[in-house]
């Protein structure tokens, strides 16, 4: 009996060393999850190397990146200098492609909301608390309005679309700037929360009059409606590719360390940002686990997602990198090395 | 005056009682509707499709459940007997009374605690999630029920089984192991079937070890899915192929636990000795 | 006699096994928590402000919430779950269909948590969220009151199983002392049943409690996740458990993880408390162990 057992044992832990497959694993953004999901599979099946990714939100992105659990980090924040210096190595940021933020609700209105800057500000610091507030039909003279109370819905994990949202809101209210600041994880004044893009949508999706903030693709794919936004030159932008495209059309610095919210770009869509994968410049950093191939893998994946993979990304929503954007990726990818030695030599 | 009280006192209670059947009924009734129509032979034997897409199955958490179960017992079932027998070993006394506490206080432990402690210990030592990460989280849950029954059906054995065996010059140790254990196999593998049917629900300790993987893993050192790990991120997205797949995945689970219940039914039946 | 002793050694391993267990258990928890230990001290308990931004973390919500829950949750499921045991230990003790009844209540106990979340999402939810539209409140669905109830159905069969088992106890001679004095059953059962069972009653509520309390998943998935302390049931909230489940993966801070480990260290004691005390009533006032 015990003989069986340990046969078995043993030959479970030989399957474990048969395995030897190469599997990277990483974590982070529920942002461009869709997309990543996509690119992975195809990736997967055109290499026959598994990208393990969970979307547990920038903030666990960012925390098991440093904790060194994975191999590659997703965010679509930004991390500070400070931050920076909780790595044990330097940190590259490589944007994937663009998104957006969208205000999505639930109600029966026949067109698109219009929303100005300090009106979204002050419905989630909880200062605006019904949809007929006299602010809101100011600015949506076409549309009938009801007397719903609005319930805000943001959410419960650290989130990378979260910072995007709350760096938006820190450029257009001062008020929101001093109370709540801006981070993957705030301390919101109002609220109920859901785990992840999905969890919000699925909240606001049960909700009649909730408000909240989702990934553009989340939007679209759920067919809920999402406003148009008054941008910092003072037209009312709605969402779209090219508009999401067109904030990203700025002087883009070389680490691409960049926040395009509140864009200057004239039909900017204003509140895009760039998403990125974190990785260690030197990828043997990364933890123990890496080794010369593997992270050859991994730099071949990242040129791959930003070359080859940026077809999936139109589809699914997601404007692709601009051609000045790519060249400063490749400039970064170049930069990928192990101990030194560099990886990607194309 | 009197015999109406007593009469509306017994419908109460019998209304009461009867009416905590209904979320019963509700729970298994909507995970059969819900769940049916996902349940076809691409459910069990394809991979995750990414977000949006139809079909997919979710082959990944069946094995992943399966394995963690088995790790899981692997672990706690020889430390769970141990422990067992200690608390048999030393019920008379005041050592075995205190560590039967601890081995309740384990037991209550709540499973987000015992996720932290995984994760501290194993994940953080290890430096990336695993497999048997979660099974150790599963394995502190286990271990407490295996200890609980091991000793409770220890001590049903009548004391003059063990005399007789010591009267034949049969060492104590071999008396309790080749007899005493042997003939206690019905209720502690009653115990084991038990814990198997708590564990496999199990997801919050997961959430920080396992971690999920939408690919099928069979190694220990990597991250894995599990189905009520799917359920839970299912459940709570917005793509409509998901939801229905965790109302399947719920149905697996459902059918599981239960059979496990119904298998220990019958064990309890064979041995005929109550807990 | 080597073998014995060979045995006995082994045996003792057990013993130690489950005393360092525990002890590591609350070592580790305590050594992670130092840091916000340190940093917030009391005001830890009495801060209601949660914010990752500003590193300023304060437990008073999620403690809220946990009592909230709890004891609702309690108050709900009390009533089921005496009528539950007075059913298969009083009033039908004999008949064959209570053997059936329990089976179907161990069940309820065998629904993985995780489930109960999924049905409470899809059907509690909605009820609630009805409701709230009535008395013109948001109409999240989502709320402590959900979690609540959720709750309630997950603990009945804890209180029942150990109530069930002190009611059959009560001496038949006491009860038919009674009787033939002329009480009703329902009189027999608030006069005699009750005084007699029940500190083994009162177990068995602290054992519902103590699972209450310590309820991830189900509570999760249909409490609302807010960081806000409610202002009443219908506002969604946070447990301390649920409130772990949702941070501890993605808190990037030293001080947010600290903060959260010593949640789990707070919630570890308090169910460590409750359990012993459950466990020492039944010791004292009852003849078997649970």
């Amino acid at each position: 009996m015990i003989k069986k057992i340990l046969f078995i044992i043993g030959f479970l832990l030989t399957m474990t060393k048969l395995y030897a497959q190469t599997e990277l694993v990483g974590a982070g953004a529920s942002f461009p999850y869709p997309l990543y999901s996509k690119m992975f599979d195809e990736y997967y099946k055109i290499y026959n190397v598994k990208i393990n990714y969970q979307s547990i939100g920038s903030g666990g992105g960012i925390r098991q990146l440093k904790a060194k659990t994975v191999d590659f980090g997703a965010s679509d924040a930004i991390l500070t200098d400070e931050q920076l210096k909780e790595f044990d190595g330097e940190i590259l940021h490589i944007p994937i492609c663009l998104g957006a933020v969208v205000i999505t609700y639930n109600l029966d209105v026949k067109q698109q909301i219009q929303f100005t800057p300090d009106l979204i500000a002050d419905i989630f610091l909880g200062k605006i608390t019904k949809w007929n507030d006299e602010r809101i039909k100011k600015v949506n003279l076409k549309l009938t309005l009801p007397d719903l109370p609005i319930t805000v819905v943001r959410r419960a994990d650290g989130s990378g679309t979260t910072f995007v949202f709350t760096d938006y809101l820190c450029k257009v209210s001062s008020e929101w700037k001093e109370r709540v600041g801006k981070g993957t994880s705030v301390n919101w004044p109002v609220g109920i929360a859901g785990k992840g893009n999905e969890g919000v949508t699925g909240l606001v999706k049960q909700t009649k009059g909730a408000i909240g903030y989702v990934e553009f693709t989340y939007a679209l794919q759920n067919k809920l409606p999402y406003g148009v936004i008054k941008n910092k030159s003072g037209y009312f932008i709605n969402p779209t590719i090219e508009s999401i495209s067109e904030a990203g059309n700025i002087k883009l610095p070389e680490d691409m360390r960049v926040s395009i919210t509140d864009t200057e770009s004239k039909n900017g869509y204003p509140i895009s940002a760039f998403t990125y994968i974190l990785v260690y410049s030197n990828l043997s950093k990364t933890n123990d686990k890496m080794t010369y191939e593997k992270a050859k893998i991994l730099a071949e994946l990242l040129w791959w997602m930003t070359h080859e993979g940026q077809k999936y990304a139109k589809p699914l929503h997601y404007a692709p990198l601009s051609k000045e954007a790519q060249k400063n990726v490749e400039k970064l990818l170049k930069k990928l090395n192990f101990d030194g030695k560099i990886l990607l030599t194309k | 005056m009197k015999i109406l009280k007593d009469r509306l006192f017994k419908f109460m209670v019998i209304f009461l009682a009867l009416l905590t059947l209904f979320p019963l009924f509700s729970i298994i009734f909507m995970i059969f509707k819900n769940g049916i129509s996902v349940i076809n032979l691409e459910f069990f034997t394809s991979l995750p499709k990414p977000p949006g897409e139809t079909g997919g199955g979710v082959l990944n958490a069946i094995i992943g459940t399966l394995l963690l179960i088995f790790f899981a017992s692997l672990i706690a079932i020889p430390f769970g007997l141990l422990t067992g027998i200690f608390l048999y070993e030393y019920r008379d006394k005041k050592i075995g009374e205190i560590l039967t506490t601890f081995v309740d206080i384990t037991q209550g432990i709540p499973s987000i605690v015992i996720g932290i402690i995984s994760y501290l210990w194993i994940v953080k030592k290890m430096g990336h999630f695993s497999l048997i990460s979660g099974s150790f989280a599963l394995s502190l849950i286990f271990l407490p029920i295996i200890a609980k029954s091991t000793k409770e059906t220890l001590k049903m054995i009548p004391s003059y089984i063990i005399e007789a065996s010591l009267a034949l010059g049969i060492s104590y140790s071999r008396t309790i192991l080749k007899v005493v254990l042997p003939s206690s196999i019905g209720g502690i593998l009653s115990g084991i079937l038990l814990g198997i049917s708590r564990i496999s629900g199990e997801t919050a300790p997961l959430l920080f070890t396992a971690f999920g993987n939408p690919f099928l893993n069979l190694n220990i050192l990597k991250p894995v899915s599990s189905l009520p790990h799917l359920i839970f991120i299912y459940t709570l997205s917005p793509y409509d192929n998901w939801r229905k797949h965790a109302w399947g995945c719920a149905l697996i689970l459902i059918i599981i636990v239960s059979f496990i219940s119904f298998l220990n039914k019958l064990f309890l039946k064979k041995w005929k000795i109550k807990f | 006699m080597s073998g014995t002793k060979l045995y006995k050694n082994i045996v003792n391993i057990g013993g130690v096994l489950i005393v360092g267990l525990l002890l590591a258990i609350f070592i580790t928890l305590f050594l992670n928590s130092y840091p916000s230990i340190r940093e917030y001290k009391f005001n830890f308990f009495t801060s209601k402000i949660w914010d990752p931004v500003f590193e300023k973390f304060g437990a008073l919500p999620f403690i809220i919430g946990t009592l909230l829950t709890s004891f609702i949750s309690l108050v709900i499921s009390i009533p089921f779950s005496l009528s539950v045991s007075l059913f298969v230990s009083e009033y039908y003790e004999n008949a064959f269909f209570s053997r059936i009844f329990e089976t179907l209540i161990d069940l309820l106990a065998g629904i993985p948590s995780v489930i109960y979340g999924l049905w409470g999402f899809f059907y509690v939810t909605p009820i609630v969220r009805n409701i709230q539209i009535k008395f013109l409140l948001p109409p999240t669905g989502v709320s402590i009151l959900t979690a609540s109830l959720v709750l309630s159905i997950m603990i009945i069969p804890y209180a029942s199983s150990i109530a069930k088992e002190v009611i059959k106890l009560v001496p038949n001679d006491l009860k038919e002392a009674g009787y033939s004095l002329g009480a009703s059953q329902y009189e027999v059962i608030r006069k005699v049943i009750f005084p007699y069972a029940k500190s083994g009653i009162f177990a068995g509520i602290l054992l519902s409690l103590g699972r209450a309390l310590g309820e991830t998943m189900a509570v999760t998935m249909v409490i609302g996740n807010s960081i806000q302390l409610p202002k009443n049931i219908f506002q969604p909230g946070n447990t301390i458990a649920s409130i772990i489940a949702n941070e501890f993966t993605e808190a990037v801070g030293e001080l947010h993880l600290s903060s959260l480990i010593e949640l789990g260290l707070i919630l570890f004691l308090i169910t460590l408390i409750i359990n012993l005390i459950a466990n020492l009533i039944i010791k004292k006032y009852t003849f078997f162990e649970i």
